[in-house]
């Protein structure tokens, strides 16, 4: 690789070819101010925060798309730098509602970042309010373009990563917003509820639809017995929240916070993802067997199956029938549990708290009431978990440790792993081959599936079956593997795909920032959690067992179709034409 | 054989007058005279006449007549093709000859006419024409007798530069192209002239649409592309008539499609319309709006030539440029050089608007003065006003005072004073306009026009527009002459593209020869009793 030398105020420094300014800066300590700007996306310079002067150039240059070349000089201080960032954050500021305190982001908003480092203490233009209505109409994502500070980094993220293209720029001059096609409502288009985009949003023009009252409420009734299950992927990042650093595994002290809140019985969505591994694992041997639909796709993910509704429901066949975790969870919080308990399902309600804002949408989808009422009451995010615990005072890295309930808190490692991608995929190959060979699979491990590329493969020798196997994490990946299997080319028979990058770990639930970095640390910690199981095997979850021996039957048996599975229908891109 | 011709010109200024039904009043009264076969009646574009009513020139005689009505129409006939007695009282005669076409038009005096040479002079919608007037002979000779090599180094030696506005040497841009190597490159013609008061390059589409194609598959031949797009303004509907007439036209004889002259080079042109937004004229931008995007810029680099549309080495080239290219193949490199100015050759179309006597477009050689283009090509400045400032280049051009009467016009002169040619526009301005009236209409269409990408433009040009406001209203601060001073120079080295960056050009310009008259609107203290 080619290098490059350049001085940036004065300071020698050494970069390969290819690097931006503002990358190179970093090196030297120098952290400049940016809005527009996000790690995952190409940049935009369309904030103009991060301008810098280059010697010789008549401009000023945007740092974070400026590419360093050899003998570039750059000052990133001097007075017409400062006086044009100060003037644009000024302009930025007069058009935001600067009612920081009811917002949600308060206190991790990149505007007040901004206006922080540039030590901004005055505004010289009245306020004008930014054009753009409330956006109530998801169940899952809230937008407020009165917020919107026009960074672009949603729409970016919407295009780019997730090849949805939900939103985009309406509008022009002094007044463009973002809004949804022909501004329907975010949840009257084809939005696929990912949360992508308040993941990536700097203010709190996007957040997501918030069910803290609705938890309080139920823990306030008394007549209410209240369940929590939490799903794999938050116990590697909830502690972010409470400023712990990326990586920071807070299982059983998140557990104890739970508890604190006044949660009847806090269960685990890692008992639930073990039955996923029995149910979807049966249901691909049986695909092999029987010539059934391959290549069997997972349907753990929740925006991954309103991207397949919305765009390619020819290929709803390839979906595997199960519910996800989170669904067979309430399913059998308000049958299995409610009986052995003697607890009138009625009175339960169960609340799960995901890394995913898709989970908002999906627990009240109609398919999702076989228990006979709703079977997932409310669903938190990994954010609104935290500020429930925040506003009682409960600080997480100060609590001790304490245990899941059982019986439906009992989980193994294959159960964690969930949370990353190929997680699903490395734990059903793990029961898989087992119970295919009846042999002892020696390393569990299985390195193929594991890191956060956006598509990998694997085979695994099943007793001469060489099963295929691909991997996918973001939907414009999985766009790719689909439009494979449209045209017949994908010689795969199972495929995992997660909605959101690297998997739940980084979900649109999750804690904000968000970065590949980040999220490395955050699938670390959860492979960490796998190592600390004492079982490894879905299939050898006692817990599991139990159920299939005292209640459920055979896995894909009568029972099991019952309550642990669904299907899923075709959904048009805009809800007036539904079909 | 036809005995006399009648040109009408037909042109967005005269239809709106009524050149259609004079037209047809002159066909049908031409018929019941039986003169059908003795005169031919052709409309061709611009005749260089404006604000006259319906223009028209009767040959052989080379009688102009302006302000015709249909009522006109029987004494033109009964008098003047059946007597042989001009109508004086329709006569324009203000016409001194010329020497480049040989062919007497109005105005021309200081003007000589390379782009506009058939302007006014062929039936634009007949191919054969152009031809007769040596059209397609430049694109032969480089297609059998020159390499790519020889058409771009004539083009680079010729020093023509771009006249969109930024005056880019275009030999240059076409080597960026050239040495990219490439499954498919495009040529991009810039027709979406959006700039106020710029009309230049309608008429050029209007009067010689073949002179751009020819100009367009020249530019493909010379840096391997086959596939051009002509990016026409929506609002411009009688250029993008006569540019796909002129496209099938061409198509039919074999001067467009594949193996063009019998050799292995094959060009093919279509037509974008755009749909009214200033910011598309800018190139990335236009390139976006092809792409069927957003119309918004591109950071650059990297520049069209390397990466352009669909992420292809694309040349974007105005209108006015492509038409000049023929020519220059043509007649060489030395001759251009030997029209205008030593570093800016050439000349160049000039649309003259606001407070001048003869409004109009002109065709004058790089190098001549302003005095000479407001006081004698158009006859100067109506009631005997005195002149208060020009602005040279449309909205975004810099301001010109009277210390600037006598500067010759070259990219390098104007450049030197911190303007710029633009795209031609002349805005003539006299003594009673009010400087800040004058601003707040530059800075009401920058922020109606700005794309609303970046914060210093799009939030800048609504600030600059309240404080001028304010101001106006008598509401104003010295601190807000002050704040629009800042806004202004912030914008013009922070911007994202040319147009947040060149905004702020006529607003420091004036701020810097008239801020007393922004002054005298601030708000006086009460006073005391």
């Amino acid at each position: 690789m080619e290098n490059i030398t350049l001085t940036i105020d004065g300071k020698t420094v050494t970069v390969p070819k290819g690097t931006t300014v503002l990358e190179a800066a970093e090196k030297l300590n120098i952290k400049i101010p940016r809005l527009c700007y996000h790690p995952d996306l190409p940049p935009v310079s369309a904030c103009r925060l991060c301008v810098v002067e280059v010697e010789g150039d008549r401009l000023l240059r945007t740092a974070c798309s400026w590419q360093c070349q050899e003998g570039m000089k750059v000052s990133t201080r001097t007075q017409t730098v400062r006086d044009s960032r100060k003037m644009a954050l000024e302009l930025l500021l007069s058009r935001h509602p600067m009612k920081c305190t009811e917002c949600v982001r308060n206190n991790f908003c990149e505007l007040q970042d901004a206006a922080e480092q540039l030590g901004l203490r005055e505004n010289r233009f009245e306020y004008h309010e930014r054009k753009g209505e409330l956006d109530l109409s998801s169940a899952a994502i809230v937008r407020d373009p009165s917020k919107c500070i026009l960074c672009r980094r949603c729409i970016q993220t919407c295009e780019l990563v997730q090849s949805v293209s939900a939103i985009g720029l309406e509008g022009r001059g002094y007044e463009v917003w973002v809004d949804t096609p022909f501004g329907k409502g975010i949840g009257d288009v084809a939005c696929v509820s990912c949360g992508q985009c308040i993941d990536r949003c700097p203010v709190g023009a996007l957040y997501e639809n918030d069910h803290t009252a609705r938890v309080w409420a139920a823990l306030d009734d008394p007549t209410k017995h209240v369940v929590v299950q939490t799903a794999p992927a938050v116990r590697a990042s909830i502690g972010e929240m409470f400023g712990m650093a990326p990586g920071s595994l807070v299982t059983n002290q998140f557990v104890t916070g739970l508890r604190m809140l006044g949660f009847d019985k806090v269960f685990d969505t890692d008992f639930t993802a073990d039955l996923t591994i029995m149910e979807e694992g049966t249901e691909l041997l049986g695909r092999v067997k029987n010539g059934g639909t391959l290549p069997l796709l997972t349907s753990c993910s929740p925006g991954w199956i309103n991207f397949i509704e919305h765009f390619y429901p020819d290929l709803l066949p390839h979906v595997s029938s199960c519910k996800s975790p989170q669904q067979m969870f309430g399913a059998l919080a308000k049958t299995y549990y409610a009986e052995k308990n003697g607890i009138d399902p009625k009175d339960i309600y169960c609340v799960s708290i995901m890394p995913c804002t898709a989970k908002k949408y999906e627990c009240g989808r109609p398919e999702m009431n076989d228990s006979g009422f709703q079977d997932v009451d409310a669903v938190l995010t990994t954010r609104e978990a935290a500020v429930m615990m925040k506003q009682v005072g409960i600080n997480l890295p100060d609590l001790h440790e304490e245990d899941y309930d059982d019986p439906l808190g009992i989980s193994t490692g294959a159960a964690v792993i969930f949370g990353n991608t190929g997680g699903v995929m490395e734990a059903a190959l793990r029961t898989v081959y087992e119970i295919v060979t009846e042999k002892t699979l020696d390393d569990v491990e299985i390195k193929d599936v594991r890191g956060l590329e956006g598509i990998k493969e694997a085979e695994i020798d099943l007793n001469g079956l060489k099963v295929k196997a691909a991997v996918s994490n973001g939907l414009a990946n999985a766009r790719k593997l689909l439009d494979k299997i449209a045209a017949g080319e994908a010689e795969y028979h199972f495929i995992e795909i997660m909605a959101c990058p690297g998997g739940c770990i980084g979900g649109g639930g999750q804690p904000i920032p968000t970065s590949e970095d980040i999220r490395k640390k955050r699938a670390e910690a959860i492979y960490l959690q796998d190592r600390k199981m004492e079982i490894r095997k879905s299939h050898e979850n006692p817990a599991v067992i139990k159920l299939y021996e005292e209640w459920l039957g055979e896995p894909n048996g009568h029972k099991a179709h019952e309550l642990l599975h669904t299907h899923y229908d075709k959904k048009s891109i805009y809800k007036e034409n539904a079909a | 054989m036809h005995r006399i011709h009648i040109l009408i010109a037909m042109d967005g200024h005269t239809i709106a007058q009524g050149a259609r039904s004079v037209k047809d009043a002159l066909e049908r009264e031409l018929k019941m005279a039986a003169l059908a076969d003795e005169v031919r009646v052709v409309e061709t574009g611009s005749l260089g006449i404006y604000n006259k009513g319906v223009v028209m020139v009767v040959f052989p005689d080379a009688v102009y007549y302006a302000g015709v009505k249909v009522e006109d129409v029987s004494e033109i006939i009964s008098e003047h093709l059946i007597k042989g007695r001009k109508v004086d009282r329709l006569q324009y005669t203000d016409i001194p000859e010329t020497e480049t076409t040989g062919v007497p038009a109005p105005r021309f005096g200081k003007q000589v006419r390379v782009v506009l040479k058939n302007a006014g002079v062929i039936d634009p919608d007949n191919i054969d024409e152009y031809i007769a007037h040596d059209g397609y002979e430049a694109f032969g000779k480089a297609l059998t007798e020159m390499n790519p090599d020889a058409v771009r180094s004539t083009v680079k030696e010729s020093g023509l530069q771009g006249r969109g506005g930024a005056f880019f040497p275009t030999g240059l841009k076409w080597d960026f192209a050239a040495k990219e190597t490439a499954e498919q490159k495009y040529i991009v013609c810039n027709a979406d002239e959006g700039e106020p008061g710029t009309f230049k390059d309608r008429l050029i589409l209007e009067g010689d649409p073949h002179a751009v194609i020819e100009g367009m598959a020249l530019a493909g031949f010379a840096v391997g592309a086959t596939k051009g797009y002509v990016y026409i303004r929506g609002e411009y509907r009688m250029s993008i008539d006569r540019m796909q007439r002129a496209i099938d036209q061409a198509k039919e004889n074999g001067l467009l499609g594949d193996n063009l002259f019998g050799t292995d080079f094959s060009f093919d042109l279509e037509i974008r319309e755009g749909a009214g937004a200033y910011i598309c004229g800018e190139e990335t931008a236009l390139i976006e709006s092809i792409e069927g995007k957003r119309g918004e810029p591109r950071d650059k680099p990297p520049f069209p030539p390397s990466e352009g549309l669909w992420g292809k080495p694309t040349i974007v080239n105005n209108v006015e440029t492509l038409a000049n290219i023929p020519q220059i193949i043509l007649k060489g490199a030395e001759w251009y050089k030997s029209l205008g100015t030593e570093k800016s050759p050439g000349t160049k179309v000039f649309t003259m608007v606001g407070n001048i006597n003869n409004p109009g477009l002109i065709e004058v050689p790089m190098g001549i003065t302003l005095r000479e283009i407001i006081y004698d090509i158009g006859q100067g400045i109506p009631n005997g006003k005195g002149f208060k400032l020009a602005q040279m280049g449309g909205t975004t051009g810099g301001i010109l005072t009277s210390e600037h009467l006598d500067l010759p016009l070259a990219a390098e002169n104007l450049r030197e004073i911190g303007s710029g040619l633009g795209s031609g526009a002349l805005l003539v301005v006299d003594e009673d306009q009010e400087i800040v009236d004058l601003v707040t209409n530059f800075v009401e269409f920058f922020n109606h026009e700005s794309c609303g990408k970046c914060t210093l433009c799009r939030e800048g040009t609504g600030r600059l527009l309240e404080r001028l406001e304010k101001l106006s209203s008598g509401e104003g601060e010295i601190k807000d002459i002050d704040m629009i001073e800042e806004l202004a120079v912030v914008m013009m080295k922070g911007a994202f593209c040319g147009l947040g960056q060149a905004a702020p050009v006529p607003i420091l310009g004036t701020l810097k020869h008239f801020r007393p008259e922004f002054e005298k609107l601030v708000k006086q203290p009460e006073a005391v009793a």
